[in-house]
């Protein structure tokens, strides 16, 4: 063991990892430990940073990622090496997809052991290669403070994205020499091939602000990429100036008001039908950090036949990479959108009259509305019911997390999003099981904010366990299960396109019981399988703060997500709710 | 000249020289399902950086794509795309062939070329050449009638013309 203390400035690489994450402003770590990791944990013990000991380390990235989704900063993950590291992967590549900035720390075996097959040993930066925005080997004890540094930086700057860094036992061990130097933390950058900064193309924004104008039927199509940008501000200035309809993706829900009048809403598979075929007439797409992916687009070639694209991305390679827009801006959504507000402002520009598009839309919304119909006396409960009254009886500003199948489909659609930050699941993965510790992240971020998981039952044994997390390290997140008893998105296919031939999805209301295991978990846990126990039972929830709460709610297995586009199938056929079907 | 192939597209990646990088980029092309038809890669005179030079297929993927994904890598500083009119392109062919009667018409096939001898027993010949690559395509096919030991090819390198401006994505200031 050393003898020398972190303030002196000879310093062993254990303890560097840990300063050089002080430097970068962490306040929470979540982690697990296990042999290659364990001299970082040694320093740990002496420092301010919080650390959260979860029970899968796939639960501690998707906690890093709630807690980047709620603040904007940084999550920050570390674990040991070999399954430990294969077991973040799953949350790496979440992340990855999402774009959401993460530093995730893996203990590797001893350099000396590396490409032995030694024990716990994986190639860790060879499996998440494609899976992070960038990863490191760290060699020598003297790169950490540098390498912590640029990871902290790849991942907060330009498309947001997690960065790994893989840290050989060796060179973090205090007893080894040669892992020991003269601490340092750099103040500059030096990457020559990351240049993530792109300036405002004067001439673009001019011509972006021309199409503007032009359009008689323009929709801002808006993704993830305005949240990363902080940009729901100037948005909502923007669609205002220009009387512009909005439609908000999955990864951008509360990034511009539900209750706004220009808010159509969410596009895609599940979108509601105004939001999709307000896309489909439109004349002018302005893409303003989405990434037409194909839960949104249906048949690419269907996609928007008559509009005219502006993408607006940071990242440069999502322009043409699935339709080739009329005008590619590389920038910040925010800077852009700013600019091209500038514009229109000081030239006091004149939009095209949007009378009719707007009243051709409101024809949509009254005729096609998101729906459902209650259930019957004696009945299981309508998810989409327990989902607004949920809604109804939380402050505006609750975060609201989700699995992912139909119980997430319908959070997206029923819960009613007025503010940024406050809607967090797993678009581009889809990764069942991440509602729960990404609520623990978010609630770690923000612990005077209410957060909600919405879960599905298959969701929910896939992660629960980080319940326990949340109990012992006092993180009252609350979950409502969407208990269906079935992998229901799963078994609404094979009712749809399958002959209603369920094959593997069953998986009974009753076993485990939700409300005994979650009482063994540390949480409060209520069953409810009536109407008027809903409200009632929400409220009781909402009032307990001193550890997690779970409610089983009993819902009916037969309920689909509408309005639904078939996967690959053209956007013009969108399959509403069957009480609009006939006028459809 | 025949023998170009414009599905053939030739990119010179100068990217930091550090351990992993040409697995992030061989990564990055197949993962996106872009073919690389030849790869090369050297130090360029500051050992501080490498040269890729890849030659992809372009009816894989269009060349824009794969250079915006290409560049994304934080390790790729600058990439030039060297079409066939505004580059100049060589392949190294090297082989070894058994030369029992036909020693004069392979001497003409290496010397049409201003290739060189390395080394010519009485029995054997190597040698080598550089060329374009549709002329070491046209050399291939030619040295099919012979009795050949070895016979490789370096993949190729590319280099902008004089006088031309070739397409340039770059991180540098
Ligand atoms: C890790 C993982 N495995 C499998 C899937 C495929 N899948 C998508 S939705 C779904 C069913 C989810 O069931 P549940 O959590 O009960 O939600 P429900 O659809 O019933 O609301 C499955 C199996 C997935 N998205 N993620
Ligand atoms: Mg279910």
């Amino acid at each position: 063991m050393t003898t020398e203390k972190i303030s002196e400035k000879r310093i062993n690489g254990a303890q560097a990892v840990i300063k050089s994450l002080e430097m970068e402003g962490v306040e929470v770590i979540f982690g697990y430990p296990g042999g290659a990791i364990l001299p970082v944990y040694d320093p740990l013990i002496d420092t301010p940073i919080r650390h959260i000991l979860v029970r899968h380390e796939q639960g501690a990235g998707h906690m890093a990622e709630g807690y980047a989704h709620a603040t904007g900063k940084p999550g920050v993950c570390m674990v040991t090496s070999g399954p430990a590291a294969t077991n973040v992967v799953t949350a790496l590549a979440d992340a990855y997809l999402d774009s959401v900035p993460m530093v995730c720390i893996t203990g590797q075996v001893a350099l000396p052991n590396i490409g032995t097959d030694a024990f716990q040993e994986v190639d860790t930066t060879g499996i998440t290669r494609s899976i992070t925005k960038h990863n490191y080997l760290v060699t020598k004890a003297e790169d950490i403070p540098r390498i912590i540094h640029e990871a902290f930086h790849i991942a907060t700057t330009g498309r947001p994205g997690p960065v790994l860094v893989d840290i050989p036992k060796s060179i973090v061990a205090a007893n080894n020499p040669d892992a020991h130097f003269d601490w340092y933390y750099p103040d500059t950058i030096d990457l020559p091939g990351y240049n993530p900064e792109f300036e405002i193309n004067v001439e673009q924004i001019n011509q972006a602000v021309e199409m503007l104008l032009e359009a008689e039927r323009p929709v801002l199509y808006v993704g993830g990429g305005v949240l990363k940008a902080r940009a729901a501000e100037v948005l909502l200035e923007l669609a205002e100036l220009g009387d512009i309809p909005v439609v908000t993706t999955l990864m951008a829900r509360g990034a511009f008001p539900d209750s706004h009048e220009l808010c159509l809403g969410m596009p895609g598979m599940h979108g509601n039908y105004t939001a999709i075929t307000a896309i489909q007439k439109s004349d002018l797409l302005i893409a303003m950090g989405s990434r037409f992916d194909d839960r949104v687009t249906g048949k690419v070639d269907a996609f928007a036949p008559e509009a005219k694209v502006v993408h607006v991305d940071i990242d440069p390679a999502e322009h043409g990479k699935i339709r080739a827009p009329e005008l590619a801006i590389a920038g910040d959504c925010n800077d852009v959108m700013k600019a091209i507000v500038a514009k229109i402002v000081s030239d006091s520009a004149k939009f095209a009259d949007h009378t009719a598009w707007r009243d051709t839309i409101r024809g949509w919304q009254e005729r096609y509305p998101l729906v459902y119909e209650q259930s019957e006396e004696g009945e299981y409960l309508k998810p989409q019911f327990v989902i607004e009254q949920i809604a109804q009886s939380c402050p505006a500003d609750t975060i609201v997390t989700a699995g992912v199948g139909q119980h997430q489909m319908w959070a997206s659609q029923f819960w009613k999003f007025d503010h940024p930050y406050t809607w967090i699941n797993s678009g581009g993965l889809g990764t069942m099981g991440f509602s729960i510790p990404a609520a623990i992240g978010a609630k770690a971020a923000m612990p005077d904010r209410m957060v909600w998981a919405i879960d599905g039952d298959g969701c929910f044994q896939m992660t629960a366990q980080e319940l326990i997390t949340a109990a012992v390290d006092k993180i009252p997140v609350k979950v409502a299960l969407i208990n269906n008893a079935y992998l229901g998105m799963v078994r609404q296919w094979q009712e749809l396109f399958y002959d209603e031939r369920y094959s593997e999805v069953h998986f009974g209301y009753d076993v485990p019981d939700y409300v005994k295991w979650s009482e063994s978990m540390g949480c409060a846990a209520f069953k409810v399988d009536k109407i008027d126990d809903v409200r009632s039972t929400i409220d009781k929830a909402n009032a307990i703060n001193d550890r997690p709460v779970v409610i089983d709610f009993r819902c009916l297995s037969s309920e689909k997500v509408y309005p639904m586009v078939v996967a690959g199938g053209p956007n013009d056929d969108v399959i509403v709710h069957p009480s609009q079907a006939e006028e459809n | 000249m025949s023998g170009i192939n414009r599905s053939l597209q030739t990119i010179a990646a100068l990217v930091e020289n550090r351990a992993g990088v040409l697995a992030r980029v061989s990564d990055l092309f197949a993962r996106r399902g872009y073919n690389i038809h030849s790869l090369t890669v050297a130090p360029t005179p500051d050992p501080a950086f490498s040269r890729i030079t890849i030659v992809v297929n372009v009816d894989s993927a269009p060349l824009e794509q794969v250079v915006k994904q290409l560049f994304k890598l934080v390790n790729v500083v600058e990439i030039e795309e060297l079409i066939h009119e505004a580059a100049y392109e060589r392949e190294l062919l090297i082989a070894v062939v058994n030369v029992a009667t036909n020693k004069p018409e392979l001497m003409s096939l290496i010397t049409n070329l201003n290739g060189n001898v390395l080394t010519d027993s009485d029995s054997q010949l190597a040698f080598s050449v550089e060329a374009n690559p549709s002329q070491i395509n046209q050399l291939e096919k030619q040295l099919e009638g012979f009795d050949i030991i070895s016979q490789q090819r370096s993949g190729r390198i590319a280099a902008p013309k004089i006088g031309v401006t070739v397409p340039k994505t770059t991180a540098k200031a």
